[in-house]
């Protein structure tokens, strides 16, 4: 990318200024009714002449919570290993379902609304972080049926409990922005990248400690593959979900990691450096936008 | 009289990609082929246009009339040089991009309202006079995706025109079918012109444009060719055209003859 001189305006001319001159994320917060509209339209345009509407975001975690609960509870006996098995895997699953979700729709939100981007200038940021929003709402009654559950099977609220949900969501939801931005940016010009991310959700659906304990892992793994395995910080918001909705509802005799929580917040910081490394690679990257799509 | 839009030696090449596969990229590099081409829409642009003046791009296909104004708005940034603007620039670029099939008309005016940088307040304010000036009557309330191509076009354009840019961008769109609303469309832009705002004008319609504009600015391979009085400007468009229509009538001759 060339940078020109920029001569300056003039003094009589503080006014005049570079069109399209974005300014990244704070500019989407600057922006929050033009948000706000594009999420609406993003919810209404998904279930558009469809019957169940939002209810389908409800249809897809019981999906798959049918299946994981058949192969993994009853048929591989998880269900005798682990107290309350549903709530503990159910509550994974719906902080992997919202990070899978934030990552293959932002990746997919700037090349979908390419006629926009073509034609009309606006922080390109706001399709990404619009995206997020929208898993948000589609994570909701994920987490309110997890907790329904958990308080039927004693839960009650504690700051162990909402401290970890909270940082567990804040955890994934920077993760997922942070690579949604380079992803999104990326496949503009690959469009190889939806199928990259597409096997990467495999991959994160099955290396989190949602359907088997991270038990098993330290007591098959050799103390490397341990300590790779809870470097990954979707394990450790995997495990962060389980202690605020299940742990509460059982004997409480199942020991996280140690220093879980300490991990969880270093991985926070780093993943707030990655989402910053997102924010500059879309930067760079957005400026070829319109003659690319 | 202050300058609403600088723009200084502004260039813009683009790469024209052969190949996008690892395969196609390798076939072509045996076969010693160009796996890219470049080539320059625009050469050392330089113009500057005074609050309330109304300039007409003119010039014929490929003459980099379009990538100037999509560098004004923003939506490209230039290779080189500069482009600076007073006020808020809205673009009648291809309108209707914003609006969405699935939305009902009212809601694509409040969605394309904010796209178009305008609050909810300031939609909410012009709302009514929107809809009367799109004239879409009962469909208000219909998703957009059942208005006829009229219909949608005359929303588009009646909510790009009411959101009173500093610096209006007008692309094309003065080819909206239905006659009576051209008529209304090109009387709001002269309200818009007397009213002292600026306009930066595409369109291929010669006479339109010796109503609507003051000035003329002639490009030819992303170069500015003239600038200055309209007529001139136009004539010389309609001078290249006529040159455009031999040489094919020419080409045409001579792979006739050569049959």
């Amino acid at each position: 990318m060339t940078t020109a001189p920029r001569a300056p305006a003039g003094p009589d001319d503080p006014e005049l200024v570079e069109p399209g001159r974005g300014g990244g994320l704070a500019d989407v917060l600057r922006r929050r009714y033009l948000l706000r509209l594009i999420v609406r339209r993003e919810l209404r345009a998904r279930y558009q002449g469809s019957l169940l509407g939002l209810g389908w975001s409800y249809v897809r975690p019981a999906a798959h919570f049918a299946v994981f609960y058949f192969v993994a509870g009853v048929f591989l006996g998880m269900s005798k290993n682990v107290q309350h098995f549903p709530i503990f895997m159910f509550s994974g699953l719906v902080l992997v379902s919202f990070f899978n979700e934030t990552l293959i729709n932002t990746t997919h939100s700037v090349l979908g609304n390419a006629p926009l981007i073509r034609k009309v200038y606006l922080p390109r940021e706001l399709f990404p972080v619009a995206s997020l929003l929208v898993s948000c709402v589609h994570l909701l009654p994920g987490v309110a049926i997890a907790l329904g559950v958990a308080i039927a099977w004693g839960w009650t609220p504690s700051a162990l409990a909402i401290g970890s949900a909270l940082l567990g969501f804040a955890l994934v939801a920077v993760l997922g922005i942070g690579l949604g931005l380079i992803c999104s940016a990326l496949h503009v010009f690959y469009r190889d990248t939806d199928k990259v991310v597409d096997i990467a959700t495999l991959f994160v659906t099955w290396s989190v400690p949602m359907i088997y304990p991270w038990t098993m892992v330290r007591d098959t793994a050799p103390g490397w593959g341990l300590d790779l395995y809870l470097s990954n910080p979707m394990a450790v918001g995997v495990l962060l979900f389980e202690r605020a909705f299940w742990w509460p509802t059982t004997d409480r005799t199942f020991v996280f990691p140690a220093g879980l929580t300490r991990d969880a917040l270093v991985l926070l910081v780093l993943g707030v450096l990655l989402l910053g490394a997102g924010q500059f690679v879309f930067a760079r990257l957005q400026r070829r936008f319109a003659e690319e799509l | 009289m202050p300058r609403a839009l600088v723009i200084d030696g502004v260039s813009k090449r683009f790469t024209l990609r052969h190949a996008r596969s690892i395969k196609n990229m390798t076939v072509r590099a045996l076969r010693r082929e160009k796996l890219r081409d470049r080539f320059t829409a625009l050469d050392g642009v330089t113009l500057t246009v005074g609050v309330g003046e109304a300039v007409a791009l003119v010039g014929v296909n490929g003459s980099g009339k379009s990538t100037l104004l999509k560098i004004i708005s923003g939506v490209m940034p230039p290779d080189e040089g500069s482009v600076r603007v007073r006020g808020r620039v809205a673009g009648l670029i291809e309108v209707g991009a914003g609006l969405h099939p699935d939305l009902t008309g009212r809601e694509n005016v409040f969605l394309n309202g904010a796209i178009l940088g305008m609050d909810r307040d300031e939609t909410l304010s012009k709302f009514d006079s929107i809809v009367a000036f799109a004239d879409i009557g009962q469909f208000l309330d219909q998703p957009v995706r059942f208005y006829s191509s009229g219909m949608f076009m005359r929303l588009a354009f009646s909510i790009a025109v009411h959101t009173d840019p500093d610096v209006f961008l007008i692309d094309e769109v003065l080819a909206v079918g239905d006659p009576l609303f051209r008529r209304k469309c090109i009387d709001r832009l002269h309200e818009y012109r007397d009213s002292g705002r600026t306009m930066v004008i595409v369109a291929h319609d010669a006479t339109l444009l010796r109503q609507l504009c003051t000035r003329g600015v002639f490009l030819e391979d992303g170069r500015v060719i003239w600038d200055g009085d309209i007529d001139t400007a136009a004539d010389m468009l309609l001078q290249k055209r006529e040159e455009r229509r031999r040489a094919s009538l020419r080409r045409a001759e001579a792979s006739e003859a050569g049959r």
